[in-house]
């Protein structure tokens, strides 16, 4: 018998307002396995409830069907102790440092206060933002804010990282560059991430695999094993292969 | 010619200087006017007219400005205690928001100093009145935007607590309140302005103390100089209480690069 996945998720479904005129399926029968230190890109079209599995997994939403396990495998996990979460917006506090916006998750959890600060520095000059620790948030530009929420999501030294799209609202060449620094930052932290977009080159270039979800109705098409070796570089994107995975990406969201 | 004029334009603009000296030609225009003008002096007195009232014991400047600026604080200072507690009381839970929030609103569609003659009913001539018409016109605009300030919290923020799940007085402290500091400021500077009005407007309608009331004591002489210079002085006051609010702003809020 094979050892549990990390995430287990089987024939998960969500109705929002159930028996009400306004009921709404948001997701039905999604099922994805993730193995631990994985990078998995969730791709699909708005609407298709890629945030809403993304909450459900946080903990966040309760799903209205099907199972859900996480923390199979070494170590326990705890929901509400071993999750980070960085959204599109960089959410940051603007009347707090960068340094004590990093530190937000670790005082809420009430972890030791040197060990976080020493922490937070490290995190701080993991994501290239050494020596702007005592800046404000208006003082960085968008993609350095979005580099001060990534080293927030880490603080707690959560084993499950959720991104909602977080290079969402960001130009397309710092979006290029953020891709290859969340590519670092993951192989140094070792954590396991899931990475929601809807940017397929995007998906392609970061993920050991891609779950492809559709819309109506809100399902799990596929999911692909991405077979590029890392450390992946912008390059790759010129690549036959590259390029092969994401016409199949494309052909399962029906845009071929 | 008109280059020069630019030249010392722009010497001017951009520091205090300019803005100073606005103040002070408008001053002499007025000494001017008053001076050569054919005004007699109970319509229009001069500026050293004006100023020489300070120094006519009978006014009582000091006693009268004490009076005033006590209903103006008192009342502005209470309203803000009781507004930010209501709107923080309020903002505990949605329901009692939008139970509450409509009613605020209907209340604040009172004209407040047309409460007076009620308020002089309920509490006697004196300072307290006084103190509670300014309170009446304080307190809405604070409890408002208190309220506003509380519930714009971003949806995605309480997600970023909750996954580490913060307790709701951790969130409250750390994020909704020192958010909702900007919201609350700007209810209390548009208060500032408003406390004034209220506590002279209750000092017109019934008092024996205050600038308010020493202004309809020198109306019937006539004594405009007197008038001037309590509506300089309750101005002053004003000027104290607005830029206290603003300081406190600048120290709890703008200070660190925030707003």
């Amino acid at each position: 018998m094979m050892a549990k996945p990390f995430i287990h998720i089987s024939g998960l479904s969500k109705v929002y307002n159930p028996g009400r005129a306004d009921e709404y399926l948001a997701l039905s029968d999604v099922s994805l396995d993730i193995e631990e230190k994985e990078l998995v890109s969730i791709v699909g079209p708005s609407g298709c409830g890629k945030s809403t599995l993304l909450m459900i997994i946080a903990g966040l939403l309760d799903p209205s069907g099907g199972t859900m396990e996480i923390g199979g495998g070494s170590g326990t996990f705890d929901p509400h102790r071993h999750v980070g979460i960085v959204f599109q917006q960089a959410l940051l506090l603007k009347w707090r440092t960068v340094l004590d916006n990093v530190l937000l998750p670790a005082e809420f959890l009430g972890l030791p206060k040197r060990g976080s600060r020493d922490r937070a520095r490290d995190l701080l000059a993991l994501v290239g933002l050494e020596g702007q620790e005592d800046k404000y948030p208006k003082q960085l530009s968008g993609g350095q804010q979005q580099r001060v929420a990534i080293a927030r999501s880490l603080v707690h030294d959560p084993r499950l990282v959720l991104m909602d799209e977080p290079f969402g609202a960001l130009d397309a060449l710092t979006r290029e560059k953020m891709n290859l620094e969340l590519l670092r930052i993951w192989e140094r932290s070792g954590k396991t991430i899931l990475f929601v977009t809807h940017g397929i080159s995007e998906a392609v270039l970061l993920g050991t695999r891609i779950a492809v979800m559709t819309s109506g109705p809100a399902r799990m098409a596929a999911r692909i094993d991405v077979d590029l070796p890392y450390p992946r570089t912008l390059e790759m994107k010129t690549h036959e292969d590259f390029g092969a995975y994401a016409r199949q990406v494309y052909g399962l969201l029906g845009m071929e | 010619m008109k280059s020069s004029f630019n030249a010392v334009a722009e010497r001017l603009g951009g520091g205090l200087a300019g803005p100073i000296l606005v103040h002070l030609v408008v001053i002499a225009i007025w000494q001017a006017a008053a001076d050569f003008g054919d005004l007699p002096s109970y319509m229009l007195p001069s500026p050293t007219e004006t100023l020489a009232t300070l120094f006519e014991p009978r006014n009582r400047w000091v006693e009268n400005a004490t009076v005033t600026a006590i209903e103006i604080f008192g009342g502005f200072l209470l309203a803000v205690v009781i507004g930010v507690g209501i709107a923080l009381f309020f903002s505990w839970s949605r329901l009692l928001l939008t139970l509450f929030m409509p009613l605020l609103i209907s209340l604040n569609m009172i004209p407040k100093v047309a409460l007076g003659p009620l308020i002089i009913v309920w509490f006697g001539y004196g300072i307290t009145t006084n103190m509670a018409i300014a309170f009446a016109i304080c307190f809405f605009p604070i409890v408002i935007t208190t309220a506003r300030g509380l519930s714009e919290i971003e949806p995605e923020l309480l997600y970023l607590a909750r996954v580490v799940n913060a307790s709701k007085w951790k969130i409250f402290v750390k994020i909704q309140f020192p958010g909702a500091l900007p919201f609350i400021f700007s209810g209390m500077k548009v208060s500032a302005v408003l406390a004034v009005a209220g506590a002279v407007v209750g000092e017109f309608i019934g008092s024996g103390r205050g600038l308010g009331y020493l202004m309809l004591q020198v109306q019937v002489n006539l004594d405009t100089a007197t008038m001037f210079m309590s509506v300089l002085l309750i101005t002053l006051i004003g000027v104290v209480l607005y830029g206290a609010v603003a300081f406190l702003e600048w120290v709890l809020v703008k200070r660190g690069g925030a707003a």
